[in-house]
C-alpha cells in the first residue's frame, strides 16, 4: 500500500521537474469544482504544440517528452480470475457517477467487457486460441497520443492535458455534437441522451454527475491522481497485477518496466492514434 | 419588396397554412426534445448522428448545388439563365437556413452553440463548417437582394456586387467540400475515410439541386406565370445528367475498390447498405431496400432525361426530376451517413430507426426551408412580373 503510495507520488514529482508548479497540478488533474473550470481548458492547451511536436524528426521514434500517464492491462490475470474486471468496472461507476440505463441505446460506459476480437480486431486470428475466445477483454478509453477526439472537438470540449497526457473532457463547454464520438475509433465516448442523474445507483457525492446532451468516458481518475490515489480500477485489481498505471515517458516506472519485459499490443495500432493503454495477452 | 409576400391567390395562402401546420408540430416536438433530452430521438450510443446530421449533409448539397445557375450565367455569359439565376440563389437560403436548424436541433446542449465562435478550434472541420455555411448564406442573401433590388428599379446592379457574385461561387464548393471533411477525416470509419467522397458529394450536389430548381421551375410555370424558357431548362437537364452520371460512376468505384481489394472494412458498410449484413445470426438490413430504390430512382431518372421525347412533356420532365431528387436524397440524407456507423468500432452492429418525434421534428425543418422558399420566390416573381408590366 505505501509503496503504491510512493510511486504515486512520484509521478506527481515528475510533473514537478517538467517545469508544472504543484498547484498546476491540482488544476490540471481537475478537482471537481476545476474540472469545468475554463482555465483547465486552457491550460491544457496553450502547452500542447510545444510539448507535442518537440524532437520529432524523419522516420526514428519520438523523443518523449513530459510525463505520458498509461496503462497496462493484463489481461491474462482477468482470464484468472474474472471477479476482478467485474470489481474494477464496478468501481469505476460507482466513483464516477455513472448512470445505468435500462435501455442498451442510451447506455453510458467508461470501462466495459467486449470480445477480443471486438476490442482487438486487428490481431484477430481465423483461428484464435480457447482463451482468447472465451474470454472477454476490456474497453476504456485509450487516451491516445495523438487523439482524432480532439481534433475533431469543435470547442476544445475535449483536450490533450499535456501535463500529463491526459485526454479530459470539459462537460460545460461541450455542446453535444457528437463529432468526438463520430472521430473516436474505439467507442470510448457516450452521450446522456437524458438526464444521468435519475439513473445513477448510488450518488457518490465527491464526484460531479453530468447533465444531458454532454458526452463523457473514462478520465484516467484525474480527480484521484490530483489526490495522490491510483486510479479506482487499478486500486480494485491492487496487488494481483492486473492493471499497471504509470508515465510511460519514465524508463523506470512499473508501466515501462513491464512493457519492456512482456510482449504487449495496442488497440487497433493502424490507426495512428498512438493508444497510452497497453495489453498482454 | 417584402410586401410581395403578402398578396397571393388563395391556393397561395393555403400552402403556406399547410406547411405552417409542419412547421408547429416540429416547434411542439422540438419543445419536447430540449426539455427531455435527444433521447427522444432513435439515435444510440452506436449510431451517434440520425436523421438530423444526414438531413443538414443533404441540404448542404441543395444548397451548393444553385451555383450551376451563377456560374454559367456570370461566369460563361450564358444570357438563357438570367430569369432564374435568382430562383438558385434564393434555394441556397433557404437550404442553408434549414441545413442550421438542423445542426440546431442536432446540438445536445443547443444554448452553447456559440461555443463554436467563443473556443474557436482550428483543428476541427465543424470550425470551418461553421464559417463557410454562414458566410455562403451571407453571400446569397447580399447578391440575390441587390440584384434584386437593382432589377426592380431597372437599372444595371453595381459594378461592386460582382465581386460578391464571383465569391460565392467558391464558397459553393468549399461548403460541400468541407462538409464532406467532416466525414472523410475520421480514421475509424473505413466507409467515409474515403478521398471520393467530396467530388462524390459535389457531384450528386450539382444533380440534386438543378433538379429541385428545375420542378421549380415547372411549378412557378403552372400557379405563377412565370416561365424559365426552354432552352434554359434544357441546359439545366444536360447539367443534371452529367452530374447524376458522375455521382453514379463515383459509388461504382467505391463498390470496385472494396469488392476487389476484398477488405473487409471497405467491405462492410456496402455490404450492411445494399444486402444486409448477418451478426450472431441476425440479419440487419435496414437499409437496403433504401439504397436499391435509389439506384432503380436514380437510373430511372437519367434514363427519362436523355429521352428527348420524355423531356418535352412537363409532367413527365417533373416527375423524373422529382425522382432524382429522391433518389440522392436516398443516397446522401439516409444512407450515407447511417452506414458510416456500420458496423461500430467494436465490430457490432446496432440499427437506427428515428422516432415519431423526430420525424415530426425533421418535417417542421422542411416546411420551414419550403415556406422561406415559397416567401422568397413569390418576392422575386411578384418583381420579375412587374418589371415585364
Ligand atoms: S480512445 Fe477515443 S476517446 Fe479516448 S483519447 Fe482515443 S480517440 Fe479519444
Ligand atoms: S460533443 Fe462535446 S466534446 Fe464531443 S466534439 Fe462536440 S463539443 Fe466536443
Ligand atoms: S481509470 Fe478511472 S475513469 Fe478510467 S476506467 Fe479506470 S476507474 Fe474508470
Amino acid at each position: 500500500m505505501d509503496k503504491h503510495r510512493r510511486k504515486f507520488l512520484k509521478i506527481a514529482g515528475a510533473s514537478v521537474v517538467a517545469g508544472i508548479g504543484a498547484p498546476a497540478i491540482i488544476k490540471l488533474t481537475a478537482t471537481p469544482a476545476l474540472a469545468s473550470g475554463q482555465g483547465v481548458a486552457a491550460a491544457g492547451h496553450e502547452a500542447a504544440p510545444a510539448a507535442e511536436h518537440g524532437g520529432q524528426g524523419g522516420h526514428g521514434e519520438e523523443a518523449p517528452q513530459g510525463v505520458r500517464l498509461g496503462m497496462v492491462i493484463d489481461l491474462r490475470k482477468f482470464n484468472e480470475r474474472p471477479e476482478l474486471l467485474d470489481a474494477a468496472i464496478a468501481t469505476c461507476i460507482a466513483v464516477h457517477n455513472i448512470p445505468e440505463f435500462p435501455n442498451s441505446k442510451d447506455e453510458v460506459k467508461w470501462i466495459w467487457k467486449a470480445p477480443f476480437s471486438g476490442v482487438f480486431p486487428e490481431h484477430s486470428s481465423q483461428h484464435s486460441a480457447k482463451k482468447i475466445t472465451g474470454n472477454p477483454a476490456v474497453s476504456l478509453c485509450n487516451h491516445c497520443d495523438e487523439p482524432p477526439c480532439v481534433r475533431a472537438c469543435p470547442t476544445q470540449a475535449t483536450f490533450r492535458n499535456s501535463a500529463n497526457g491526459i485526454v479530459a473532457m470539459d462537460y460545460h463547454r461541450c455542446i453535444g455534437c457528437r463529432f468526438c464520438m463520430a472521430a473516436c475509433p474505439y467507442g470510448s465516448r457516450s452521450f446522456n441522451w437524458y438526464d444521468p442523474r435519475p439513473y445513477i445507483k448510488k450518488y457518490n457525492k465527491d464526484f460531479p454527475s453530468r447533465m444531458k446532451g454532454v458526452v463523457e468516458k473514462c478520465n484516467f481518475c484525474s480527480e484521484r491522481l490530483a489526490l495522490g490515489q491510483e486510479p479506482a480500477c487499478v486500486e480494485a485489481c491492487q496487488g494481483t497485477g492486473a492493471i499497471t498505471f504509470g508515465d510511460l515517458n519514465d524508463p523506470n516506472s512499473g508501466v515501462r518496466r513491464l512493457l519492456d519485459k512482456e510482449f504487449s499490443i495496442q488497440r487497433k495500432p493502424s490507426i495512428g492514434s498512438k493508444p497510452s493503454v497497453f495489453y498482454i495477452v | 419588396m417584402i410586401e410581395k409576400t403578402l398578396k397571393g391567390k388563395p391556393a397561395y395562402w393555403i400552402w403556406l397554412a399547410f406547411l405552417g401546420m409542419f412547421m408547429a408540430v416540429g416547434a411542439a416536438c422540438y419543445i419536447r426534445q430540449y426539455n427531455v433530452g435527444l433521447g427522444l430521438t432513435g439515435m444510440s450510443r452506436d449510431v451517434s448522428w440520425g436523421l438530423y446530421i444526414s438531413q443538414f449533409t443533404f441540404l448542404v448539397g441543395v444548397a451548393a448545388g444553385g451555383v450551376m445557375l451563377v456560374l454559367p450565367y456570370y461566369v460563361h455569359n450564358y444570357k438563357e439563365f438570367g430569369r432564374i439565376t435568382i430562383l438558385g440563389e434564393f434555394l441556397a437560403i433557404a437550404a442553408i437556413i434549414m441545413c442550421l436548424l438542423f445542426i440546431m436541433a442536432d446540438l445536445g446542449q443547443p444554448m452553447r452553440a456559440l461555443n463554436v465562435v467563443l473556443h474557436p478550434s482550428p483543428n476541427s472541420m465543424l470550425f470551418y463548417d461553421a464559417i463557410v455555411l454562414n458566410g455562403y448564406l451571407f453571400l446569397n442573401i447580399l447578391c440575390g437582394w441587390v440584384i434584386l433590388t437593382a432589377e426592380k428599379k431597372q437599372v444595371k446592379p453595381p459594378k461592386w456586387i460582382y465581386f460578391f457574385v464571383y465569391l460565392s461561387i467558391p464558397f459553393a464548393v468549399s461548403i460541400h467540400t468541407v462538409t464532406a471533411m467532416l466525414y472523410c477525416g475520421l480514421p475509424g470509419r473505413h466507409f467515409w475515410l474515403s478521398a471520393i467522397i467530396a467530388p462524390r458529394f459535389l457531384a450528386s450536389a450539382f444533380a440534386a439541386g438543378p433538379a429541385l430548381i428545375l420542378i421549380a421551375c415547372l411549378v412557378l410555370k403552372r400557379v405563377a406565370n412565370f416561365d424559365a424558357g426552354r432552352k434554359a431548362m434544357n441546359k439545366l437537364i444536360t447539367i443534371i445528367i452529367y452530374a447524376a452520371l458522375l455521382n453514379m460512376f463515383f459509388v461504382g468505384l467505391e463498390f470496385f475498390v472494396a469488392y476487389y481489394s476484398n477488405m473487409p472494412g471497405h467491405i462492410e458498410a456496402l455490404q450492411y447498405m445494399f444486402f444486409g449484413m448477418e451478426h450472431h445470426g441476425v440479419m440487419y438490413n435496414n437499409l437496403v431496400p433504401f439504397m436499391w430504390a435509389f439506384v432503380v430512382l436514380a437510373f430511372g431518372a437519367i434514363a427519362l432525361l436523355v429521352t428527348p421525347a420524355a423531356r418535352k412533356n412537363d409532367l413527365v420532365l417533373g416527375i423524373a426530376c422529382l425522382m432524382l431528387f429522391v433518389a440522392f436524397w436516398l443516397d446522401k440524407g439516409v444512407g450515407f451517413v447511417l452506414a458510416g456507423f456500420v458496423p461500430n468500432p467494436l465490430g457490432e452492429i446496432v440499427e437506427y430507426i428515428p422516432t415519431m418525434n423526430e420525424i415530426g421534428i425533421t418535417l417542421g425543418v422542411w416546411a420551414t426551408g419550403f415556406m422561406v422558399v415559397t416567401l422568397l420566390y413569390k418576392i422575386a416573381i411578384g418583381v420579375e412580373h412587374e418589371v415585364e408590366g
